[in-house]
Parts: C-alpha cells; sequence; structure tokens
C-alpha cells in the first residue's frame, strides 16, 4: 500500500512519457501543494535557518543583537562537553529501547486487536487512551505513581514481594531511566499497535485462506506470510516512533531529578537556551540534534528504499 | 492609570520560568510596553542592565529602613536595580508530637538535628512504625537545591556562599565539604533515597501524611500543613534553621521578589512614584496584614500586630539576622550557569557518585574557568 503510492508519487514528476495530462496532473500538484509549502517555510523554515546561523554565533538571551560570528565555537565547545555526550547517549538509548519495546508490543496488541470478538471496537478505542492524554499530564501522573513514599508502584511490588524495600524510581539515575521508558512504552504503544492494525487489515486476504487450506501452523503462518507482508508498515512505524524518540523532553523534564546525568538533547538544548542564556551554544546543541534526526531519517529511507528495490526486482 | 501595565501578582510560581524567559525577551526588544516588573531575587544580575538606577529615588532615612540584605542583593554596580517588595525564607518545620513524645528539644544545630532524628527513628521503628523517615527537603537538581545546600553550607562560620561579593570562588573549604558529605550520609538512612527528586511541594506532601520528623521548606507550607484536613494539623512545629555547628548562625536563603523600573519606560517618574508607593512602609504594612506577604521592612516586624500575624513573623527578625543572599548580583549574567554547576555537583554528591571534596573542588574549577578565577564575572 505504502509502495503503491510511493510509485504514483514518482511517476508524477519523473515519469518519461511527458504527455500533456500528465505535465497538467504536475501543475495542479504543485499548486495544491503550495500553500503548505508556503507556510512550512515560514514557521519551520525560516526559524530552523534563523536557529542554524545563530548557532554561528555567541548570541546571549539578554542582548540579542549584540552577536559576533564565532565559526564552528560552540560545535567544538559540545564536542569536548561530557556533559552533551552524556544527554546524547541517554536520547540514544531511549530511543533505542523504547523504539524497541514498542514495536513488539505494538504489534501483540494489533494482532489482538485484529481478530474477531465481541466488543472489539470498544476495546480498539479504550486503548487509545494513553495515547490520548497530553504528555505533561500522564509525566506528572507517573511522577506521582513512582514516588517512592506513596507512590503506587512501589506499595504493589512490595505487596507482592518482589522488592523489600521502597525504590526511588525517579530519583535514581539509573532508575529513572527506566521509569522514562517505561511510560513512554505505556504512552505510545497504541499508537504503535494503532498503525500496524491498518496495516494487518490491508493484507490480503489469500495468502491467509491458502495457508488455512495447506493446514500450516499459526506460528509458522505468522513467521512466513504476516510479518513478512507486514514489513514495509512496521518500517514506516518506526521511523515515525524514533524520529519522535529523539526529540524527547517533557518525559526527561517532568518525571526526573533533572541533573545531567538524566537530560535528553532536547533538555540540554533547552537549558542552554533559556536558563544560561546561551543562545549560540543552545542552538548549536538544537543544530546538532537536528542533524541526528536528519541522518536517521536519511538512513531509514535509505534501508527502506533498497528493501522495496529488491521486492519489485523479486 | 498612572502606568500602562504592571507585573505583579500575575506571575505565580508555576510559570516563573516562563515569566523570565518572556521578560528577557521584552527587555532584549526594549520594549516600552511594560513600565514596572516585579523581579525574582536572583534575577538584578540578570537584568539590571535593562533597569533603572533607584537610589537617587529613595532618601537615606527610608534607605536604612529595608532589610540591609536585601538592598545589597538588589545592588549590581552600586546601583539599586529594584526595590524589595516581599520575602520568602527557609524554616525548619518539626513533628511537635513526636518531639514530645521523647522529650527530644527542638535542634539549633545540623547536628543536633541528626542526632534527634536518629534517636526518634530508632524508637518509633520499636513500636512498628517503619515508614517514618527524619529529614525531608528539596533535592531535585534545581534552583530548590541550591537554595539548600548554600543553607547548609553558609551555617557554618568559614562555609561563605559558593561566590563571594568580591567574585571569589569559595566554595571549596573544609566546612563546606564537612557538612555536603554529611548530608550525603542521611540519603537512605534519614532521608528517603526519594528526596533527590523532591520540590517543595513532594516534601510538603510527605510531611502531612506524617512520614517524616523534620522538614525544610518555604512559609506557604504552614497553612496547607495546619488545614483543618491535613493528618498533622496541630501537631506541626517551626522554626528558624539549623546552625553549623555550636559556632555557626542558622542562614536561610533569601526569597522573594522586588519591583524595578524598565529603562525603556515612556512614564518613568509616574512608574517610580508607583513602585516608591508600592514598597513604602504603610503599604508593606497592609499587604501584610491583609495577605499575608512578608514585609521588606525591619522595623515593621516589631510591630505588635504583625508580629502575632503567625508564629513565623515572629521568627523573621531572628532568621533575617543569618540570611544569606544567593550569589547572584556578584555573578551577573551568569547566576544561573553556577547555580546549576552547584546544583548538579551537590546531586552527584548525594546520589554518592563522587565525594563531597571531590565534587566541590570541581565546581570551584569549573567557576573559576567560567570567570577568569573570580576576576570577571559578566555584569549584566
Amino acid at each position: 500500500m505504502v509502495q503503491d503510492g510511493s510509485r504514483d508519487k514518482w511517476s508524477l514528476g519523473l515519469s518519461g512519457n511527458s504527455s500533456q495530462l500528465t505535465k497538467y496532473r504536475v501543475r495542479s500538484a504543485w499548486l495544491f501543494i503550495l500553500p503548505t509549502l508556503l507556510v512550512l517555510c515560514v514557521v519551520a523554515g525560516w526559524p530552523l535557518l534563523r536557529t542554524i546561523w545563530f548557532s554561528f554565533t555567541d548570541a546571549s538571551l539578554s542582548s540579542l543583537g549584540e552577536r559576533e560570528f564565532i565559526g564552528f565555537d560552540n560545535f567544538l565547545f559540545l564536542l569536548q562537553d561530557e556533559d552533551w555526550w552524556q544527554s546524547v547517549s541517554n536520547t540514544v538509548v531511549f530511543a533505542i529501547a523504547s523504539v524497541t519495546l514498542e514495536t513488539i508490543f505494538g504489534l501483540g496488541i494489533a494482532l489482538l486487536l485484529h481478530a474477531n470478538f465481541k466488543g472489539r471496537s470498544w476495546v480498539r478505542t479504550a486503548v487509545l487512551i494513553p495515547w490520548a492524554i497530553p504528555t505533561i499530564v500522564s509525566a506528572q501522573m507517573w511522577r506521582w505513581m513512582f514516588n517512592d513514599i506513596y507512590g503506587v508502584i512501589n506499595t504493589i511490588l512490595m505487596k507482592v514481594g518482589i522488592i523489600s524495600n521502597p525504590l526511588a524510581w525517579t530519583a535514581d539515575p539509573s532508575l529513572s531511566m527506566a521509569a522514562v521508558i517505561i511510560v513512554d512504552v505505556w504512552k505510545t504503544t497504541p499508537f504503535m499497535a494503532l498503525l500496524i492494525l491498518a496495516g494487518l487489515q490491508m493484507l490480503p486476504q489469500e495468502c491467509f485462506e491458502a495457508a488455512k487450506v495447506d493446514a500450516i501452523h499459526p506460528l509458522r503462518v505468522f513467521w512466513r506470510v504476516t510479518l513478512p507482508l507486514l514489513k514495509p508498515t512496521i518500517v514506516v512505524a518506526v521511523i515515525f516512533r524514533t524520529l519522535d524518540a529523539l526529540r524527547v523532553f517533557d518525559l526527561f523534564y517532568i518525571l526526573t531529578s533533572g541533573s545531567t546525568d538524566t537530560m535528553s538533547m532536547s533538555v540540554f538544548a533547552r537549558q542552554q537556551l533559556f536558563d544560561f542564556q546561551s543562545v549560540g551554544l543552545g542552538s548549536a546543541a538544537s543544530t546538532l540534534l537536528f542533524l541526528m534526526i536528519g541522518l536517521t531519517t536519511i538512513f531509514f529511507l535509505k534501508i527502506g528504499r533498497s528493501k522495496s528495490d529488491q521486492q519489485e526486482d523479486a | 492609570m498612572l502606568v500602562k501595565k504592571v507585573f505583579l501578582d500575575g506571575c505565580k510560581r508555576r510559570v516563573k520560568r516562563l515569566a523570565l524567559f518572556l521578560l528577557q525577551m521584552d527587555l532584549a526588544a526594549e520594549s516600552s510596553d511594560i513600565d514596572i516588573y516585579q523581579v525574582d531575587m536572583v534575577w538584578p544580575g540578570l537584568l539590571s542592565r535593562h533597569l533603572i538606577d533607584l537610589y537617587p529615588y529613595i532618601s537615606e532615612q527610608r534607605k536604612k529602613q529595608y532589610l540591609p540584605q536585601l538592598l545589597e542583593n538588589n545592588t549590581v554596580a552600586q546601583r539599586l536595580v529594584s526595590i524589595p517588595w516581599f520575602l520568602n525564607v527557609g524554616l525548619l518545620y518539626y513533628r511537635k508530637d513526636l518531639l514530645e513524645k521523647y522529650g527530644v528539644s527542638v535542634p539549633t544545630t545540623w547536628e543536633d538535628m541528626e542526632k534527634a532524628a536518629h534517636y526518634i527513628l530508632k524508637e518509633e521503628k520499636k513500636t512498628g512504625n517503619d515508614s517514618l523517615w527524619g529529614y525531608v527537603f528539596q533535592g531535585k537538581a534545581y534552583e530548590g537545591l541550591t537554595c539548600n545546600a548554600i543553607e547548609w553550607i553558609a551555617s557554618y562560620p568559614g562555609g561563605g556562599s559558593i561566590v563571594e561579593l568580591d567574585g571569589r570562588v569559595s566554595i571549596n573549604n573544609p566546612e563546606a565539604v564537612y557538612i555536603v558529605q554529611k548530608v550525603a550520609s542521611w540519603i537512605g538512612v534519614l532521608s528517603p533515597p526519594g528526596v533527590l527528586n523532591y520540590i517543595q511541594e513532594d516534601c510538603r506532601g510527605i510531611f502531612q501524611i506524617g512520614k517524616s520528623i523534620f522538614m525544610r521548606n518555604w512559609p506557604y507550607a504552614w497553612v496547607v500543613l495546619n488545614n483543618p484536613e491535613s493528618p498533622v494539623a496541630g501537631n506541626v512545629g517551626i522554626t528558624i534553621l539549623p546552625k553549623g555547628g555550636k559556632n555557626g548562625k542558622s542562614s536561610s536563603v533569601l526569597g522573594g521578589w522586588s519591583l524595578a523600573v524598565s529603562k525603556y519606560s515612556q512614564r518613568k517618574k509616574d512608574a517610580i512614584d508607583l513602585v516608591l508607593f508600592l514598597t513604602g512602609k504603610n503599604e508593606l504594612r497592609r499587604r501584610a496584614l491583609e495577605h499575608g506577604y512578608y514585609p521588606t521592612m525591619a522595623a515593621l516586624y516589631k510591630e505588635k500586630k504583625v508580629k502575632s500575624l503567625s508564629p513565623i513573623t515572629d521568627l523573621m527578625l531572628k532568621l533575617l539576622k543569618g540570611a544569606v543572599p544567593r550569589p547572584a548580583g556578584q555573578t551577573g549574567t551568569k547566576y544561573s550557569q553556577v547555580s546549576a554547576i552547584f546544583w548538579n555537583m551537590i546531586y552527584k554528591t548525594l546520589a554518592h557518585k563522587g565525594s563531597a571534596e571531590k565534587n566541590l573542588k570541581s565546581v570551584e574549577k569549573k567557576l573559576n574557568f567560567i570567570s577568569k578565577n573570580g576576576t570577571r564575572w559578566i555584569k549584566g
């Protein structure tokens, strides 16, 4: 489905036979996306360019006008700053762990919801609730649940007998990463499940019917039929989530103690920009984050494209 | 109206950061939209370049009435950039009932408090009260931890307040190392491990459900704790923060707000008049009696009516004797960076990542680096 869509897009501009109709279609397509492009340029393009420009200066928040061009100094400083590297590693660990778990759980839930059972539409709606709650609200809610003294999570774990002493979930740097990942998985798994479920419903039923006729074991059907067919959908979902996870801010900001041990790249950039007023350095940190997200996107697109090329060849 | 807009009590605690950010943007743009700003105790250094000098407008006599620490705090390069309006201070809350039960007197030093907490915890454990803790404070890596840690350190005779008035970095001294290491030893023993993520409201919550004997908090908690529905209502005592050893002094950080006039205001005369009126003795008295704001003039605390407002006003004069400003004036625009470096290293020590000795040395090194050995703090 996704591949078909992308092939359509390519045929708009790149197809060899430039008939009158194609030209017309191309022109009207540009006309339709022009307003969007204009708005994007104003609200995304301009701030982005400005941020990149600031990252080569020593601008300060209290005197934005008096800035000097200082070349790559900000970037060199960041690359030598252990706190910045700590934030990079926090962000990467968070993105990998949370997206992996969300994909696995999301796939499981999607398969369950795909089955026919009574009250299915109710369950499908209910599953979305964590996704619908604003992150800032759920982060605060989890902060209370994780509290070491009156938090419900410690109480349950202690009653069940898994732990004997209350854990300081959000205060201990080694545990707070786990806490952040848990909350993100709780919140975003429904999104994954929904995307994958949509993919599942698009799959051609013939393959499954054929497998049924041949009496193939369901697990084998899953590995050999469902998963390969579902791959493009999963890749798109994973790209979405990874890009989102790399720019994580609110969960870290609300849930953790705020020390340099538990900062994400966005939290680091915000601190430089607003708390320390170093607009130059903060912009450089934002620019590096932007580069990282950009490279990740290109990487995923490359994988996605080479895979679909292979499939087309086959 | 005399002035176009006034930033008064509109900024609640929750939006403080946003307010500072908006305020900076506004001032950086040299906007004349706002004539008067309400500024936090740690902002003068940050904003001074945009604010007018108010010394020429107050008489010598009036100058003497304000608490000297407050004027000192608001003075940047001999200019009074804002006039102190109301106060916030750190206080020690304690469980009166528990102290009475075990015949323990209200502690006056950190060492006494440590001893008292250990003793009461031990005795309470015998009666099966396992979930009680000794001391909660603001331990999250944020400005609140800077306040708490300065109070520990400045309470010792040689502790200092991170950066001294002349710009010298004083944080690496034996007494600072001693008390920070001592507090670190409380984590998990007297203070819950989660204290490292507590802000004032987390502390208040734990104290209010009766899970802690002592708590450091701001005055606001007093009213909430004594609300009829509060489980500890009537059992809460309040006093000045402990001294650092027998020769130390109780040291509370100075919090609170001042009023400043923008350099870019087009109605400076009106704006100054209003600020002088709002920070005048009569208005300060009215706001104290009617709204419970702690006034910034010493003489008001001696007045009977003000004194009898709450047990806190009674403590105030004693408390203000030892009040320490955060090093905001001397570090100028670098204050928030100084504070963040400091709280991060204190946090590391409390989380048992490196000794106080090593971490405070690292604070000293970083601060000396950003200030060229304490000689070049950039004034706003």
